[in-house]
């Protein structure tokens, strides 16, 4: 024990008189598992978008061309499937902004200690409960002979036949992704000072005013950061249009899927998938140019 | 402060988006008790018998039994990563600082089809067979920001004047980190370890690209919802993995609640 003491002791020791040394063997693992993985991946797949695949023998030729993303741009199916993809997550980063952003007060501003602490944890359970598990409760809701028809039925009124259509994504997507949006709304909201609002009331400012000119302006960073989830998760996935849309509801993500395991042309999915790349590349670097990592 | 007519308007806007979070929910653990095995609501009869019928089939459980190894594994690599990445940041200024907080962040920040794809790409490139291992590669990969986020935070409440002072007191820093520093992020880390598993154990859309003929536990569920096929057991797996994830979620969170409720 005293011997191994001894040692670890020296090797600290070592490690204090010698930062870079330490610094080297917490960071180094980190550094070396993104870079070498996780980046170099990315790497491999902005290249092979500039690769093709012989028509003939299946093999991935290694010469650099375009035609991938002429391909893409001449193909009005693929343009369609982008604007859908693109319109969506719009679609659901607002829905849930809308949705998200009076919770989120409540939570910073009206309730208690306690109830805070249970709206968050109720916020956020979900979060962390099973994404098929809730696709699939809202297939089962949204079918014909699902809940919500029933309950329609119910009430008297004409059954709605949304299961497998657009407006199954767009309620599934809202629904899935907005605990994203409220916990960083609410994680901005909490950070103004309540004398803020006493202040706006003083000068004169009236609800209202009070929400346009100040609550929003400071709330913004904890929007753009929920954005991000919201709009990136919807931009990256494919299992929610296939179990809950219908067809003609594929996004990039559903093409890109069976270009890599049905079709075998990596190189054309690679191209594909460059729109959502650039499109958060852009996007994320904006949002930190407004502010919005201080929030997360 | 707020009027009371605004107040009471907020709160029942509250109430609704709970009632939106949670019907699906308890309507699906609902649906595991179906006596019948049309997926009709409302569900005719209740019925322990999906119970018996999914534990017994074998393929349900070698999927468990995949999601589990795997879930550990990365844990283990993301922990040591994430543990690893935190303590750079935060007690180190060095070149490459700012691009190691952004790049820990990127595989959960890009498009879930974006990290599979290039993952997948890149094995691909290096003839790697898709098998466990690449599995574990991914979600290792997308775990490490969870643990890193959730040490981070508790770093950066650690007051420094406790390390000081404990090496003021002649501890040496191996014994500061032994007695003060490993005490104070421990349930950061243990909540960060079991979110990080529940994640794993969840995910589905960067597994698809790195999983190969094999099936994870999700992978599974997914082919079968998608198929419509042995929906009475999957109801019963998806009402089990709910129950399931919540677990570690609430241990995490309670782990990491400190008695002022931040």
């Amino acid at each position: 024990m005293i011997g191994a003491g001894g040692r670890s002791n020296r090797l600290s020791a070592l490690f204090w008189r010698q930062p870079m040394l330490a610094l080297a063997g917490l960071a180094l693992p980190p550094v070396l598992w993104l870079v070498l993985i996780y980046i170099a991946a990315l790497a491999v797949l902005f290249v092979a978008a500039f690769w093709s695949v012989d028509d003939f023998t299946g093999e991935i030729v290694r010469t650099w061309t375009v035609r991938n993303f002429t391909e893409l741009a001449a193909s009005p199916t693929y343009r369609t499937i982008a604007l859908r993809t693109i319109g969506m997550a719009a679609l659901v980063t607002l829905t849930d902004a809308v949705l998200a952003f009076p919770v989120a007060y409540y939570m910073a501003r009206v309730a208690g200690r306690r109830l805070r602490l249970v709206l968050i944890t109720l916020v956020v359970l979900p979060l962390w409960s099973s994404y098929l598990a809730r696709v699939y409760a809202w297939r089962l809701i949204l079918a014909h002979d699902g809940a919500l028809n029933w309950g329609l039925r119910a009430l008297g009124l004409p059954a709605a036949e949304i299961g497998y259509t657009n407006w199954a994504m767009w309620i599934v997507f809202s629904y899935i992704w907005l605990p994203f949006m409220i916990m960083p709304v609410y994680a901005a909201l909490e950070r103004i000072p309540p004398s803020f609002f006493e202040a706006s009331q003083d000068l004169g400012a009236r609800g209202g005013r009070t929400l346009r000119r100040v609550v929003l302006p400071l709330a913004m960073p904890g929007l753009i950061a929920g954005s991000i989830f919201t709009f990136s998760l919807t931009l990256g996935d494919y299992i929610t249009p296939v179990l809950v849309g219908g067809p003609g509801s594929d996004f990039i993500g559903n093409v890109v899927y069976s270009n890599v395991g049905v079709a075998n042309n990596i190189p054309f999915a690679a191209a594909y998938a460059t729109v959502p790349l650039v499109l958060m590349g852009l996007y994320l670097w904006l949002a930190r140019r407004l502010g919005a990592f201080e929030v997360l | 402060m707020e009027r009371r007519a605004t107040r009471i308007l907020l709160g029942l806007w509250v109430a609704l988006v709970l009632a939106f979070l949670f019907v699906p929910i308890l309507l699906i653990a609902l649906y595991a008790f179906n006596a019948s095995n049309v997926q009709s609501w409302p569900i005719r009869g209740l019925s322990l018998q999906w119970f018996p019928a999914t534990w017994a089939n074998g393929e349900v459980r070698a999927a468990l039994w995949l999601s589990i190894r795997a879930g550990l594994i990365a844990t283990a690599l993301a922990v040591i990563l994430g543990t690893g990445a935190a303590f750079a940041v935060h007690r180190y200024r060095f070149p490459g600082r700012d691009a190691l907080s952004f790049g820990v962040v990127l595989p959960i920040a890009l498009p879930g089809i974006i990290t599979g794809m290039a993952l997948n790409s890149f094995f691909v490139f290096w003839g790697m067979q898709l098998s466990f291992w690449t599995i574990v590669i991914g979600h290792a990969t997308f775990c490490i920001v969870i643990v890193y986020n959730n040490v981070l935070a508790r770093l950066r409440r650690v007051p420094r004047s406790l390390t000081e002072a404990s090496m003021d007191l002649g501890a040496g820093p191996w014994m500061t980190f032994r007695r003060v520093t490993f005490p104070a992020i421990s349930t950061a880390l243990i909540a960060g370890a079991l979110l990080a598993f529940a994640l794993s154990f969840d995910e589905v859309i960067v597994t698809t690209f790195t999983a190969g003929a094999q099936n994870t536990l999700p992978l599974w569920i997914f082919g079968a919802i998608r198929l419509g096929q042995e929906l009475p057991e999957v109801n019963v797996i998806v009402l089990v993995v709910l129950a399931l994830t919540a677990v570690p979620v609430w241990l995490a969170y309670r782990v990491t609640m400190d008695p002022d409720g931040r």
